[in-house]
């Protein structure tokens, strides 16, 4: 075991999986060299040599289209979009492409691609920095869409997502690369040397793609995060007394139903809470699913706490991320109704 | 006025909107394509200096010559024997597309996709490539499976989307998929393939193979977007790949120069990446093949990428859904000055003593027999509309390699 910051682990992840299987190959705008604008990929050129982690010409639909081709061949590419804000170039590859490959070939072709991008807010990044567009890619069928909360989980996350056979959406929070953040923008940045989740294997483990974790067990409310939401309700719960039980989805598609049906007809209530705009964000996936297999064990209606259907904006960071100030007054409102 | 030449008034901006030189009613006119005579353009080593090769990208490589005759310095890279084989893929690739064409006006298929005219790219293409190599086609390179020996009654069993489609029924017809046949899987998505074909190279010269890649595009897709990431990418990693651009002169009713514009040549555009870039008389069985051998040689070699521009013509209509006589005049397949693959190739073995008609009219019979015995055998397995057909299971079948809990929930409610 080892203290490892979130960009630690999903170096070590990268770093095991590389060392452990020649197929896998590493590349991205200033991943290489450099190590990556986030230090993610740091030393493994050096390690690996420059045919297994290189440098490529800016242009996302390049990355996501030769990344595509790898695999075809048969490797297993890890490749990274610098930020998720700026994926959409390379959305035609991942939708049509990548995600179909096997259905379109009926295995023919397959796809073992992961596709690493730093997203979320609460940095001051502004409208291209800061974006979670992870309900652009859990509508589409063929993918896997991955949100880790914390080191243990990212390195285990990231090592099954690199081995698993189908593309797979990797949404690092880059909020959360250096520490836990619970909303509290105007208190000390806290790191990762204190959090338990900070404490984190150097050899290989996984953890299941699919399975989501209560962070926080309670009885009065469940609270569906996933990201840096995670820490934002698990300190709500604490700061206004409410006994949430907080779940961690940690893969959005496919979702851990069983889980999240298990805790709301324990509570009887439902909160989803996310950074993603509101209007057709996951939030209205995860609602319409308690609803269906809930509905008779509901005593409230199930209700969202999201970022606001603006795009992002630089000066109102903290009018715009869902604060404890915000989860909490819905949780009050919640219990009251 | 010519095209590009248009003044506007001082002072005044005005928008530049290229048009083809005819129109329906219009007289077909092709004076304004230079064609070279066959035999006249050089033929550089292999190793060659890209930068002093940048001619080749504004002309047009022929072998065969007006009388049929296989003439000048790209000439020879097939026996007589390989010759009439290549004569007996096109033949048999046109009256597989004329069948299957007719399938689909009898109801028995929703959608086709012929290759009339350009019968001599894919077929000739397929080849210059050794086993294990991966093309990246598009819907019109169906040339690539038929040369390489793909069995011609799976192809019609994808398009009939019966019980023995490989692909079972998930498919549009003709998005063929051949993993063996080094044919990757058909998209309808434009040039997305482009790019992939530069990452299996990159792939492969990861890994020290031997194998190279082969990306297709036509040339109304040069315009996506993906076309100038796989000339990015090919060009800086060096990738063991034959970028090909089929210029048949049509993208549906657009004409060739809109995608190219102010560009001369598609060739032209691989110049600014260091490519070396060949433009080749795409009616040419021996042109294309000796070109797409030399790339090959090339990219084996781990020289470096090429990019092929093969001038062709679109004869048939776009596809099934599509009526050209709308946007082009009707005779403009017959006025276009480099002619038919196929009677082109016939009048070269027939002049050099290897054919005659008799035999020609033979192999013409024994093919139709070949492609009607094997609609037989398809239909055997049902059409589009009636007989046998892939199960509803399969539908959900393969989206991952192991079906998640929503989607076998989903299955459950189909009833299936």
């Amino acid at each position: 075991m080892a203290r490892m910051t979130m960009i630690e682990a999903i170096r070590s992840a990268l770093d095991v999986s590389m060392g452990r299987d020649d197929d896998v190959v590493v590349f991205g705008e200033d991943v290489g060299y450099f190590g990556g604008v986030f230090r993610c990929t740091q030393g493994l050129q050096q390690k690996y040599g420059k045919t297994r982690c290189f440098d490529v010409p800016i242009n996302e639909s390049g990355i996501v289209g030769t990344a595509i081709g790898m695999a075809a061949y048969g490797l297993k590419p890890c490749v990274e979009i610098q930020f998720a804000d700026y994926m959409y170039p390379a959305y035609d590859q991942i939708t049509q492409e990548a995600a179909r490959l096997r259905y379109r070939s009926n295995g023919d072709f397959t796809c073992p691609i992961t596709i690493r991008m730093p997203t979320g807010g609460g940095i001051f990044g502004g409208q291209t920095h800061s974006q979670s567009p992870e309900a652009l890619f859990t509508h589409v069928c063929g993918l896997q869409v991955v949100v880790p909360s914390n080191p243990y989980d990212a390195k285990g996350l990231l090592i099954s997502s690199i081995e698993n056979p189908d593309p797979v959406i990797f949404l690092e929070p880059k909020r959360l690369y250096n520490g836990p953040f619970d909303g509290h923008h105007d208190r000390p940045v806290t790191s990762w040397g204190s959090h338990p989740l900070g404490e984190v294997p150097v050899e290989h483990y996984t953890v299941p793609l699919g399975k989501a974790v209560v962070r926080r067990p309670g009885s009065a409310v469940t609270v569906l995060a996933y990201g840096t939401m995670v820490h934002v309700a698990e300190a709500t719960a604490e700061e206004t007394g409410i006994d949430a039980e907080v779940i961690d989805l940690r893969t959005l598609l496919p979702l851990d139903l069983e889980t999240i049906v298990a805790s709301v007809k324990k509570t009887g209530r439902c909160m989803v809470v996310h950074e993603a705009t509101m209007t057709s964000g996951f939030g209205a996936e995860l609602v319409a699913l308690v609803q269906e297999h809930c509905f008779y064990h509901l005593e409230a209606p199930v209700i969202r706490v999201a970022g606001w259907d603006t795009p992002y904006p630089h000066a109102q960071e903290w009018d715009y991320f869902p604060g404890p100030a915000r989860v909490g007054q819905a949780l009050r409102d919640m219990m009251e109704a | 006025m010519k095209d590009g030449m248009r003044p506007s008034l001082p002072g005044k901006l005005s928008l530049h909107v290229p048009e083809p030189e005819v129109r329906p009613g219009g007289r077909p006119d092709f004076s304004n394509v230079a064609i070279p005579k066959a035999g006249s353009v050089r033929r550089p080593e292999v190793d060659v200096d890209p930068e002093t090769i940048r001619d080749l990208a504004f002309s047009i490589i022929r072998v065969l010559n007006r009388e049929g005759e296989a003439v000048g310095p790209w000439a020879g890279t097939l026996t007589n024997e390989e010759l009439m084989e290549g004569l007996r893929h096109m033949m048999l690739l046109r009256a597989f597309d004329a069948r299957m064409l007719m399938a689909q006006r009898q109801g028995k298929t929703s959608f086709y996709m012929q290759h009339l005219g350009e019968e001599a790219v894919s077929c000739a293409f397929r080849k210059a490539l050794q086993p294990g190599d991966m093309n990246f086609p598009t819907y019109r390179q169906a040339g690539l499976l038929i040369a390489g020996g793909y069995p011609m009654v799976q192809m019609m069993n994808q398009i009939y989307s019966n019980d023995a489609d490989p692909l079972k029924g998930r498919q549009l017809p003709i998005m063929y998929s051949a993993r063996d046949h080094g044919f990757f899987t058909v998209s309808g998505n434009l040039a997305t393939q482009y790019v992939q074909a530069v990452g299996w190279a990159m792939a492969s010269a990861i890994k020290n193979d031997t194998r190279i890649a082969a990306g297709w595009i036509g040339d109304g897709s040069t315009a996506e977007s993906d076309f100038h990431a796989a000339l990015v990418f090919a060009s800086t990693y060096r990738a063991p790949v034959i970028l090909n651009v089929v210029n048949n002169q049509w993208a549906i009713s657009t004409f060739q120069g809109i995608a190219r514009g102010g560009s001369g040549t598609f060739a032209a555009r691989g110049l600014g990446f260091g490519l070396p870039s060949l433009r080749v008389d795409g009616n040419d069985y021996l042109a294309v093949h000796a070109v797409a051998k030399w790339a090959a040689e090339r990219a084996r070699r781990n020289i470096g990428p090429t990019l092929i521009e093969y001038v062709t013509y679109r004869v048939g209509a776009h596809s099934t859904s599509d009526d050209p006589s709308a946007y082009r005049p009707k005779e403009e397949s017959e006025a276009w000055p480099l002619g038919d693959p196929v009677i082109r190739l016939k009048n070269h073995l027939v002049r050099i003593g290897a054919w005659s008609e008799e035999r020609h009219s033979q192999m013409e019979a024994e093919i139709r027999d070949t492609v009607v015995a094997a609609q037989k055998e398809a239909e055997r397995h049902g059409t589009l509309h009636s007989g046998g057909r892939p199960s509803m299971r399969d539908m959900f079948e393969g989206v991952y390699a192991e079906m998640p809990p929503h989607l076998k929930r989903q299955r459950q409610q189909a009833g299936v």
